[in-house]
């Protein structure tokens, strides 16, 4: 390890340091990184780009694809928009009450962070479908819930919960009890107080967690696949339609869809993290 | 009780908890009982006799081996970078971090579409693969490295934030009183960092073994030889053998448990061992 302390001590972007190690840890980790991440992200578009711009673009419009695009961003957003109101609920009650079972439940949040999307997905599928625990309530009423978007959206709010919960949880528990107070103190009732006092200093927590939700669920795919039914132009999920693709060998098709997918969701977290810096300044202005 | 200035009433109170319950109780708990109920709904017997299925005990089998492989692998990753990193100040940190979090939003489909671009028959290195008589792709390599892929940051990111916290001043003082860097790093740092190496490891090895998207894109779900325990989940569950596919969706689920309880009792136990930047 000598030999790395030296190295360490001699590279001209670092500040030089006692420690050893820093070229040897920082060359693993920088070519371990290349290979296993970049290179293949990089030959994506690199392959993507035999197409050219437009090439993509008629991919990305062609009607099937163009479908499975708006399946994926509207459910995962409405499920991600539920999750924004659950989610809050579940770290309010976690942060502010006192109930027994409060640990546990905390614990279990994380659950499907924890679960193995296949094994979420065959079960939501078995409790959604028309003979199942839950679907057979729905059934007589002539809803269908798996093999609909419906059970895409009920897929999709399993998955993002915990990204909710766990954004806004810390934010909710370093929030100071004293500004509520003087909230009180100066007239508000309780809801105003809730609503204008503390639901806008978690909103930036509550936009990333939803941002993460909806990034995560856009891209879900385990989960999605056995409650979905899979039907062209219905409940067809854009990363379904990617896999199909490479079933018929269409490569080039395949990687245009991940591109597509890959910039849509880009230019989403653009705008979000421009909202967020926004709704910050206006909040930390105020 | 009357609702007071910092507080709401205790009715409203329950009425809140109630409507978090059922939320939690429909979307996480009922799934979870779902997934056992099945597996016994045909008794004990068909659920033990699905244990014994050749391919069901392949797929454990290579499950097993790929969290063997990726798991040890990001560890070093996750160790070097956070070395780097935590206890260096140097050009271009901030986009090694953002990089390092990167696999987190590629679609696990994507991730392992980008495996069969590079190492596929029509890939970059397809033909000087096949020259060689080397399969990747739906071979276990390609599984293996589709695993490293998708849980790359788990380690790292639980390293980062509490080794930027703890700084370098004991490691300063080790080095100080003569020893060797590598006895620095052995004697200081890691058990410095060991709860949170353990945290990070549990998290790893839960999404390794139970990783479904970019495994299946490049599995080739070959019986007995390319089909993890998850992928064997979808073979059982497509020929509507749902005793089988549940028994090991039981396992996995199982596993999940595992996970949960040992994540929180380090969190409960040892959360000054863990970083407070930590995100989940």
């Amino acid at each position: 390890m000598t030999v790395a302390r030296v190295r360490g001590g001699s590279f001209a972007l670092v500040r030089p340091s006692a420690l050893p190690g820093f070229g040897l840890t920082l060359g693993f980790a920088t070519t371990y990184l290349s290979l296993i991440v970049l290179l293949p992200l990089v030959v994506l578009i690199w392959r993507a780009s035999d197409l050219g711009v437009e090439g993509i673009w008629r991919v990305a419009i062609s009607p099937r694809v163009l479908a499975a695009l708006e399946v994926s961003f509207v459910t995962s957003l409405l499920a991600a928009l539920l999750n924004a109101v659950f989610g809050t609920l579940v770290a309010w009650v976690l942060v502010r009450y006192d109930f027994p079972g409060r640990r546990l439940l905390d614990a279990a949040v994380d659950l499907p962070f924890a679960l193995p999307t296949a094994v979420a997905g065959i079960a939501l599928a078995a409790l959604y479908a028309p003979n199942g625990w839950i679907g057979a309530f729905f059934a007589p009423w002539g809803i269908k819930i798996a093999f609909t978007p419906l059970g895409i959206f009920i897929a999709l709010v399993f998955i993002g919960l915990p990204f909710v919960v766990r954004t806004v949880q810390p934010v909710l528990q370093d929030f100071e009890r004293e500004i509520e107070e003087a909230s009180a103190t100066l007239g508000a009732t309780r809801l105003q107080t809730v609503f204008r006092v503390v639901l806008p200093a978690l909103l930036p927590a509550l936009v990333t967690g939803v941002a993460l939700a909806f990034a995560r669920a856009v891209g879900e795919y385990g989960s999605v696949i056995f409650i979905a039914g899979n039907i062209p132009f219905v409940s067809e999920i854009a990363p379904l339609l990617i896999v199909t693709r490479l079933e018929e060998f269409d490569y080039a098709g395949a990687s245009a869809i991940a591109v597509v997918m890959l910039a849509i969701s880009f230019v989403a977290l653009l705008i979000i993290n421009s909202v967020q810096a926004l709704s910050r300044r206006r909040y930390d202005g105020a | 009780m009357r609702e007071t200035a910092v507080s709401e009433s205790r009715p409203l109170q329950w009425l809140l908890i109630g409507a978090a319950l059922a939320f939690l109780a429909l979307f996480l708990v009922l799934p979870l009982v779902a997934v056992f109920a099945e597996a016994l709904r045909k008794g004990v017997e068909p659920l033990l006799a699905s244990y014994a299925d050749e391919d069901t005990i392949a797929a454990i089998y290579l499950t097993l081996v790929v969290a063997a492989i990726a798991v040890p692998l990001n560890l070093v990753f996750g160790i070097a970078a956070a070395w780097a990193i935590a206890k260096f100040e140097f050009h271009g940190k901030s986009l090694l971090i953002s990089l390092i979090d990167l696999p987190f939003s590629v679609s696990p489909v994507v991730s392992g579409l980008t495996f069969v671009l590079l190492f596929g028959a029509q890939g970059v290195f397809g033909p000087w693969l096949d020259a060689w008589d080397i399969k990747i792709i739906f071979a276990v390599p390609g599984i293996v490295l589709a695993t490293i892929f998708v849980t790359f940051p788990f380690i790292a990111r639980e390293l980062i934030p509490l080794m930027q916290e703890q700084g370098t001043a004991e490691e300063e003082a080790a080095l100080t009183l003569g020893a060797s860097g590598w006895r620095t790093f052995m004697t200081v740092t890691l058990p410095n960092v060991r709860w949170a190496l353990l945290y990070g490891v549990l998290l790893c090895n839960a999404r390794a073994m139970g990783e479904f998207g970019a495994v299946s894109v490049v599995s080739g779900h070959i019986r007995g030889l390319t089909n993890t325990m998850p992928l064997q989940v979808e073979i059982l569950y497509n020929e509507y053998n749902f005793v089988g596919a549940f028994a090991v969706a039981a396992l996995l689920a199982g596993l999940a448990l595992v996970t949960l309880a040992a994540k929180s009792i380090l969190e409960w136990r040892h959360a000054e061992g863990l970083s407070t930047a930590r995100r989940h």
